[in-house]
């Protein structure tokens, strides 16, 4: 978009948002544009041109605003700024850094600097003059909260480029000259460790996508156990609202075996972002002994920022995980609530007056969700490294009906499934997460299977597999139970819900809350189950239905107590002791 | 409604219907109010010359060469502590035939607090209903509805938490309010002597539907006004925004909008939020919490209207009629006070928490002995138990007319567990069953 002179135009219609500009030159679909109001710029988005008239979805309140006034074109899209010091900041959608702006209040046109110009970083070179680099290859490294953040060629960098020189080892600021590259042309480019990258496009400075093939831990059991997700894989979370969204994508993003931790708090509650603010700079990191703070970054469009920010801060965020993906780190992005997204695309489509899909969402909604999810991934880097970008969106049902579009579409994009149920809600069962409706697709992965053969167990996925068949029996056993009668039914169908119940207290339900139950390492996990599968092969010698009752409710006590013990701690294996005196009581054969 | 020198006045309308008028004009600004036949408009569309006015009272009567005047600025209110007291409609005036108010003239609908200078809520908020401060605490700063059936007395409920609570200013926001209700209002907080810390914002049922929008945007501008300039806290009653909800559907019904579910506009939940997520806590000590009501048909909680609002409000409130007592409880089930773990066990006494799920908990079973009895099962002597204590249990805690204060609704819960059960059947935590049970086993 090489042009002599920017674009202006002025403004000819105003609905809400959506704002109708007459222009005098050209313009781009996505392209930024400012609309000077009064004193201050309000931003805006090209989003339909019809002949001389740009619609663009300015992102901002329109209050005041009226026709005449001008507009002036910037001949790109929506970037983000990508530098070292994206860690540990708190940004609205648009990537403006929340605590750089004055006042209480949000002030329409304050756009703030997502970096710190002035702070000096410890650089170190890690290309010489005379290597061949490409797009997003490393130039030298800066120590970002003890992250190594690599400073890359720019992605927007086309071709073959030489280096010609590079800064030595020493503290630069973002802006200064890190290094020199000559192009194809033998053109001399200066690289400072700042870049710009449009949001709305994919970065592919990177080798090879393949298929995820590796679990990527959470410390959740019911997702590690029984439906994990895959580092670089995609997984959703659709729920009604006081299932535990939220609390459940905290634990995740606490506990997760991640580098960087990228929160897009998109259209919900303000309260909730304040809990993260106010927590996670508390909080320690499990694996670095940092505060959780230091590899997270915060995009917080809450439900009352303004409604076209909100779809562009779910890009900003995926595009930020992209830019710390190609240093060859563990991104985990997490994205609360994608249906919030969904109803600002909504809300703009019906400005536009476009015809409307299901739910009068946008027709091309399905699309839209499937390309963004398809960001994710697992990557090999041009220089053989590897990074990924583990994606967990939720979705915020209307009226908690899992047929709706924005759940539907979803279902198409994304391979794990953890559905809330209201039930298991109702009843404090937590995480709400319904065994038997949730799915990993990951598990159907030879790649995946192959990884936990060599990593976990040999037997580990028949364990899993078990444990999802006791499920189903116990649930089948209950409603038996339910429509005949306690006595009316053989005892063993309640030896067969007991043994389901089992697994739903001791290996399902974690307390979120409890510093130990919280997160569970893997090696724990397969300990637990193996013990949990073992007594659900044993044989007892029941002689009413309340010996299976009284029995089962004591051993899952002990177990619930085991949990809540550090592993293989004194007190762990006391309560494991107590375990095998219970089981002696009743046991007539075991299995091994 | 003032009148500035050298406005420009038009009187030549193209378009009207039951809600907008349009006319060709210059200069308008976006959003801006204008005086159209005597009544109040604001611009919602512009396109070229052609301006499209929302005419909040409707547009019966209004000729074609109707004089309009364009104010020139937004919705506005003037805040002072002179609004303390006083009772006015959708627009600000005061309808109780007092003085106009004096003081600072500021927009509605200001802009969002930025998220990082909020305060997580942190103050408990005592109500004297244990049904709300035993098991569904409330915090300042906390945005909570009333989920209701239109014949569920919630106004008197929501009238007696807001004398009770300890707030500097209540702030009451009557949409579609019918005149008894409006007079209740009135009678109760004249009666308590309270009527000076509060400022009422009323549109009822005799005025026209669509006015009721301006309502919520001008309690929380009052509410910022007393909240930040003065550090005060207040709180918010809004009832009923299933009618404010309503008003915004007929609105964009007659903007010619394709509807979403329920034929409520595609924004609902963004206009929703706006207003709830003015619930706030300052870091200078100043908060707006916001009690609301939303009714529901026929217990409907997916309806749109209540969806919307469960996924942008900080819980729920429930109430239901107990048939054993005869008495209208706070349903322990369905209520939910999201914030309740920042305040139970911290700022009330440290069994709180465990003690309000045991209680819940053995209410709960009291529920499933009930269904085996209804079904013509044999009751165990435990069912028996439970269903007895539930029964107290409900009449001395969750009636709605109970008042007391959270110590002492620990303390008859204890006095319940001890009367009813053993200690392993309520099975809290040893210390405190050291401290608080006191009966010989």
């Amino acid at each position: 978009m090489d042009k002599n002179k920017k674009t202006t135009g002025k403004v000819a219609g105003i609905i809400a948002n959506l704002v109708i500009i007459d222009v005098d030159g050209p313009v781009a679909q996505n392209e930024i544009c400012f609309i000077k109001h009064q004193e201050t710029d309000l931003m805006a988005e090209v989003i339909k041109v019809l002949g001389n008239h740009a619609y663009v979805q300015v992102f901002e309140s329109t209050r005041g605003l009226k026709i005449g006034t001008e507009a002036h074109f910037e001949g790109h899209m929506l970037e983000v700024t990508l530098g070292p010091g994206i860690l540990s900041r708190n940004y609205d959608g648009l990537q403006n850094d929340l605590d750089k702006m004055e006042g209480i209040f949000l002030k329409r046109g304050d756009y703030t600097d997502p970096l710190d110009r002035e702070k000096l970083w410890d650089f170190k070179p890690l290309a010489k003059a005379g290597d061949k680099v490409h797009a997003g290859d490393w130039l030298g490294e800066v120590d970002e909260n003890t992250m190594p953040h690599k400073i890359m060629v720019p992605f927007k960098f086309e071709g073959a480029y030489t280096v010609k020189s590079v800064v030595p080892e020493g503290q630069y600021k973002v802006d200064d000259e890190i290094a020199v590259l000559t192009d194809s042309k033998g053109k001399d480019i200066s690289v400072t460790m700042v870049q710009k990258w449009p949001v709305k496009v994919a970065i592919r400075a990177y080798k090879e996508k393949p298929r995820p093939f590796k679990p990527l831990e959470t410390g959740v059991r019911v997702i590690d156990t029984l439906n994990p997700i895959a580092e670089g894989g995609t997984g959703f979370i659709p729920g009604p609202f006081g299932t535990g969204k939220t609390v459940l994508q905290h634990a995740i993003s606490k506990q997760a075996e991640a580098d960087v931790v990228v929160i897009a708090a998109c259209g919900e509650r303000a309260n909730e972002v304040v809990e993260i603010f106010t927590e996670f700079p508390e909080l320690d990191d499990p694996r670095t002994g940092r505060k959780l703070m230091e590899r997270t970054t915060i995009i917080a469009n809450t439900s009352n920022m303004p409604v076209a920010a909100r779809e562009a801060s779910v890009y900003t965020a995926m595009t930020i995980g992209e830019y710390y993906r190609s240093m060859g780190l563990r991104v985990l992005l997490m994205a609360d609530s994608t249906s919030r997204w969904a109803q600002a695309l909504r809300e703009m489509s019906n400005r536009l007056e476009e015809l409307p899909g299901q739910d009068a969402f946008p027709m091309d909604l399905s699309a839209i969700i499937s390309n963004f999810y398809s960001r994710a991934g697992y990557v090999f880097l041009n220089n053989g490294a590897t990074g990924s970008i583990t994606f967990i969106g939720t979705v915020s049902p209307a009226g908690g009906n899992l047929k709706e579009p924005v759940t539907e579409s979803t279902r198409k994009a994304a391979r794990c499934f953890y559905g809330l149920s209201q039930a298991r809600a109702d009843s404090k069962r937590y995480p709400a997460i319904d065994p038997i409706d949730s799915y990993s697709k990951y598990l159907e992965y030879p790649e995946m299977q192959k990884y936990y053969e060599e990593n976990v167990s040999e037997n580990w996925l028949d364990g899993v597999i078990t444990a999802k068949d006791i499920l189903l029996r116990g649930k089948e056993a209950q409603e038996q139970i339910n429509i005949l009668g306690d006595d009316g039914v053989p005892i063993d169908f309640h030896e067969r819900f007991w043994n389901s119940e089992l697994i739903d207290f001791v290996i399902l339900q974690q307390d979120a809350f409890d510093n130990i139950d919280c997160s569970t390492p893997m090696e724990r996990q397969e300990y637990m189950l193996a013990k949990v599968l073992n007594v659900t092969k044993m044989k007892f010698d029941f002689k009413h239905f309340v010996d299976v009752q009284n029995f089962f409710k004591n051993i899952i006590n002990v177990f619930k107590q085991m949990n809540y013990s550090e592993f293989q701690s004194d007190d762990f294996k006391k309560y494991e002791k107590e375990l095998e005196k219970l089981l002696a009581e009743h046991v007539v054969e075991e299995v091994s | 409604m003032e009148k500035q020198a050298f406005q420009k006045v038009y009187a030549k309308i193209t378009n009207i219907t039951k809600a907008t008028v349009q006319l060709k004009a210059q200069g308008v600004g976006y959003d801006e109010i204008a005086m159209v036949h005597g009544r109040l408009g604001q611009v919602v569309k512009i396109i070229g010359e052609n301006v499209t006015l929302q005419v909040f009272s409707g547009t019966e009567g209004i000729p074609t060469n109707a004089e309009v005047i364009f104010l020139g600025h937004p919705p506005r209110l003037k805040v002072s502590d002179q609004l303390a007291g006083r009772f006015f409609n959708a627009y600000g005036e005061p309808i109780d035939g007092g003085p106009e108010v004096e003081g600072e003239i500021r927009d509605i609908g200001s802009p969002s607090v930025n998220p990082v200078r909020r305060k997580q809520p942190s103050q408990l908020i005592a109500t004297g209903i244990a049904g709300i401060d035993l098991n569904n605490s409330l915090v300042t700063g906390q945005k909570i509805p009333f989920f209701a059936d239109p014949d569920q007395p919630y106004n008197q409920v929501m009238a007696n938490v807001a004398l009770r609570a300890e707030a500097d200013k209540i702030i009451l926001g009557g949409m579609g309010l019918s005149n008894d209700d409006y007079l209740y209002f009135k009678n109760v907080f004249d009666n308590a002597g309270a009527l000076d810390r509060i400022i009422s914002f009323v549109n009822t049922t005799e005025n026209p539907p669509v006015e009721r929008l301006l309502v919520p945007d001008m309690a929380l501008t009052a509410a910022e006004y007393f909240a930040v300039d003065h550090n005060e806290k207040v709180l918010v009653l809004l009832t009923d925004m299933t009618l404010f909800a309503d008003a915004l559907s007929i609105v964009s019904n007659r903007m010619d909008q394709i509807p979403s579910k329920d034929s409520m506009p595609g924004s609902l939940y963004s206009d929703l939020a706006r207003i709830y997520e003015k619930a706030v806590q300052f870091p200078a000590g100043g908060s707006i919490t916001i009690i609301a009501v939303t009714t529901l048909s026929g217990g409907d909680i997916t309806h749109a209207i209540p969806d919307n609002t469960g996924y942008i409000t900080e819980g729920q409130l429930f109430l239901r009629r107990d048939t054993d007592i005869g008495k209208v409880i706070v349903d322990p089930f369905r209520s939910l006070s999201r914030l309740k773990q920042l305040v139970i066990g911290k700022q009330t006494r440290e069994d709180h928490p465990q003690v309000m799920n045991a209680a819940v908990r053995l209410y709960a079973d009291a529920a499933n002995a009930k269904t085996k009895m209804e079904n013509g099962f044999d009751l165990t002597d435990y069912d028996e138990r439970t269903m007895k204590f539930a029964k107290e249990y409900s009449d001395k805690l969750l009636a709605i007319d109970v008042n007391v204060d959270t110590e002492e609704m620990l303390n008859i819960t204890w006095e319940l567990f001890q009367k009813y059960f053993t200690k392993a059947e309520v099975g809290i935590k040893q210390e405190f069953m050291d401290k608080y049970w006191k009966k010989e086993e």
